[in-house]
């Protein structure tokens, strides 16, 4: 167990807002053990947007519960180091936590309805959370959360902080929810496929909407999906994922425009878009690995189109393939 | 658009041209909402209202549109496993359900469906060998050669029948079952394929896999496809003619090269372009459209599009446009005032 220290983080300069060294979430039943996140570092800047990307089961969502601590302290074994801000997350005594969540870091989630409390109306909800970390009147909450509701869009505000949220249309809902998220003005947010149960023309108001309040507050996000289109039109930087490790990172241009890992590659040639009509799709062969256990070697190589033998000798090391640009593979060169 | 003397001629005479494998007329389905004390009825969800379209042999017909807006009940209403409120569904020339036309128990086999969730659409306490040769037994195949069907028709699917014919629907991955599901709707050696969302659940990588194999057995067993989808990629991929839905109607429907390259309705255009750019440095900035779609319950009058359209006008509110040709492409047609001369709308061309 290393000593824990107190980390030097200036009030200015371009320290990092989120790092994450070496996390390694397992969930462990009387069964089976699952290893669901096995070694990611990330770091992520202030007023940046950095877009988890991977299929279902990668470990992208359980990376970002690890990272507010939401997952069962039961079941789920969690290792290595999450600092937000000056806070030792995996630390956190709970009373602090607390206050940490919200206040600092806060989280958005796919499905607005199971993160809503379906006997309060909206606004009451918002007003009692500014309240909680804040300690102000009542008065000043709901002037607070009228503003809130003003900042994410939603048409006549007023009567709809009266509204209970099965009454509001998914849209709504989904806007209720980043009001609720914003409220005590947290430096990081956590975005679990916020988009991904919405139409298509709504997806797109709510992502321009994300885009649009991140700038103007300066948050730092960092975005979960499993949508390359979507990743695309958020992120400033790319992290891709695959059996509980990033494979691939880098900005977001260069990474769709140029992928070093070939999973990576396997993603943007098997996600369907316009003017591949009449061609083959360049689908990935297989399907992810079983997460109970997984292989000391690269876990993708069932499914790579370029394996080496030395693919299968341990798991491959990140490799610094450009300043700002990673990927776990043999085959890429370092700078 | 300057040739608008007779639309409705001209939509007949295309219909005419193309043979229709299957012509869906006037479909409505209005589901009622109950409520009060005496729990009658007090509004309807008008879930698919004078629904039309051809399918002609051969073709993928895709349909898209938003949540709620009818494209998975249409596709319910032509297995018939929901009775219509009224309209013909003709299969291959014959009125289905009719006396003189093809009973529903024969349209069945011939007509079959792949759903969404790949998991509760199989029984999950039958190994998938016997999923797959229960349609046959039950209509009158051998057992022996129900079951050998079966294998063949996992193998051509993509899985090792060997490896697979005994296992349960739960030790399967999500798009092993979805290839199990496609398995079961081609035991019965059916002429068309309603696919209701049959990738949208599986992860992209997998999704590619399913959809270039629904392809190749299209080619293979000369399959007709209606593919209905919330994605627009996936639509434009994989169909012939495209048929657009906007709460319960139809707004648009056309060649699939005309409807993406040169989409006339504001509802297509703005589906369109919300789709995300593929490329960071070509965001989109502005949303095409504000709001979410309206509630099936008591929609807008006139066109219901009208609450949300850009190009709104008195008109819209009032009378609801009628689905026709403009110009000279007859197998292109749009239900929008702006189109239609004489309509009203100030956008629209002057009567000839």
């Amino acid at each position: 167990m290393e000593a824990v220290v107190s980390t030097p983080t200036p009030a200015t300069g371009n320290a990092d807002l989120v790092r994450v060294s070496d996390l390694r979430v397992r969930f462990v039943t009387k069964e089976t053990t699952v290893y669901a996140v096995n070694g990611v570092d990330f770091s992520l800047a202030p007023g940046e947007v950095l877009g988890i990307l991977g299929e279902s089961g990668c470990g992208k969502t359980v990376t970002l519960r690890a990272l507010i601590r939401l997952l069962p302290e039961d079941r789920a074994q969690v290792s290595g180091r999450v600092v937000v801000g000056d806070n030792d997350m995996l630390r956190l005594p709970k009373r602090e936590l607390q206050s940490v969540r919200g206040g600092t870091i806060a989280m958005i989630f796919q499905e607005p309805m199971t993160a809503l409390d379906p006997v309060y109306t909206v606004g009451y909800q918002i007003a009692e959370t500014i309240i909680r970390h804040e300690g102000c009147s009542w008065r000043e909450a709901d002037v607070r959360a009228l503003d809130l509701f003003e900042q994410v869009q939603v048409p006549s505000p007023k009567r709809r902080l009266n509204s209970y949220p099965h009454e509001l249309s998914g849209g709504l809902r989904q806007r209720a929810m980043i009001a609720l998220a914003l409220s005590c003005r947290p430096s990081v947010l956590l975005a679990d496929e916020p988009t991904t149960a919405l139409d298509a023309t709504v997806q797109i108001q709510i992502l321009l909407l994300l885009r649009e309040l991140q700038k103007e507050l300066g948050m730092g996000v960092i975005f979960v999906t499993h949508d390359m289109g979507v990743a695309g039109e958020i992120s400033d930087r790319l992290a891709i994922m695959y059996a509980g490790r990033l494979v691939e990172t880098g900005p977001v241009t260069q990474v769709m425009r140029a992928p070093l890992h070939p999973y990576t590659a396997g993603l943007l040639s098997s996600t369907v878009h316009g003017s591949m009509r009449g061609q083959r799709l360049q689908a990935i062969e297989g399907a992810p690995p079983n997460l109970e256990k997984l292989p000391d070697a690269c876990s993708f190589v069932p499914r790579c189109p370029h394996v080496r033998d030395a693919c299968r000798e341990g798991v491959p090391e990140p490799v610094q393939a450009a300043p700002e640009r990673m990927a776990r593979c043999i085959r890429v060169n370092p700078a | 658009m300057t040739d608008g003397s007779s639309p409705g001629a001209a939509a007949t005479a295309a219909r005419q041209r193309i043979d229709p494998f299957l012509e869906v007329r006037g479909l409505k389905k209005y589901f009622p909402v109950k409520g009060g004390v005496l729990n009658r009825t007090i509004a309807n969800v008008q879930a698919v209202d004078d629904v039309s379209f051809d399918v002609a042999k051969g073709e993928t017909l895709g349909i898209v549109g938003e949540s709620g807006c009818g494209k998975s009940t249409t596709a319910r209403l032509l297995m018939r496993l929901i009775e219509p409120d009224s309209g013909t569904v003709h299969f291959d020339g014959r009125l289905i359900g009719a006396d003189n036309g093809i009973p529903i128990r024969e349209m069945r086999r011939q007509v079959q469906m792949v759903f969404q969730d790949s998991y509760s659409s199989l029984n999950a306490r039958l190994p998938v060998e016997e999923t797959v040769a229960f349609g046959p037994i039950v209509h009158g195949i051998p057992r022996p050669e129900a079951r050998e069907r079966a294998r063949r028709l996992l193998y051509d699917v993509g899985l090792d029948a060997s490896r697979f014919m005994k296992r349960y629907p739960h030790e399967l991955s999500g798009g092993q079952r979805q290839r199990v599901n496609v398995a079961r709707a081609l035991a019965l050696q059916p002429r068309i394929l309603i696919l209701d969302e049959a990738v949208s659940a599986l992860d992209k990588s997998v999704e590619a896999q399913v959809l270039n194999l629904l392809l190749d057995l299209k080619q293979e067993y000369d399959l007709t496809y209606v593919f209905i989808s919330h994605d627009l990629n996936v639509v434009q991929y994989v169909s012939d003619r495209v048929l657009v839905m906007y709460l319960g109607q139809v707004v648009e429907i056309g060649p699939v090269d005309e409807i993406y390259a040169n989409p006339r309705h504001p509802y297509t255009r703005a589906l369109l372009s919300s789709r995300p750019s593929m490329d960071p440095e070509l965001r989109i900035t502005e949303p095409p459209l504000s709001g979410d779609p309206p509630n099936p319950i008591n929609p807008p009058s006139g066109c219901r599009f009208h609450t949300r359209c850009a190009f709104a006008n008195e008109v819209c509110a009032r009378a609801s446009p009628v689905l026709s040709t403009f110009g000279d492409d007859t197998r292109h047609e749009i239900a929008c005032h702006m189109l239609s001369p004489g309509s009203g709308h100030p956008d629209a061309p002057a009567p000839s």
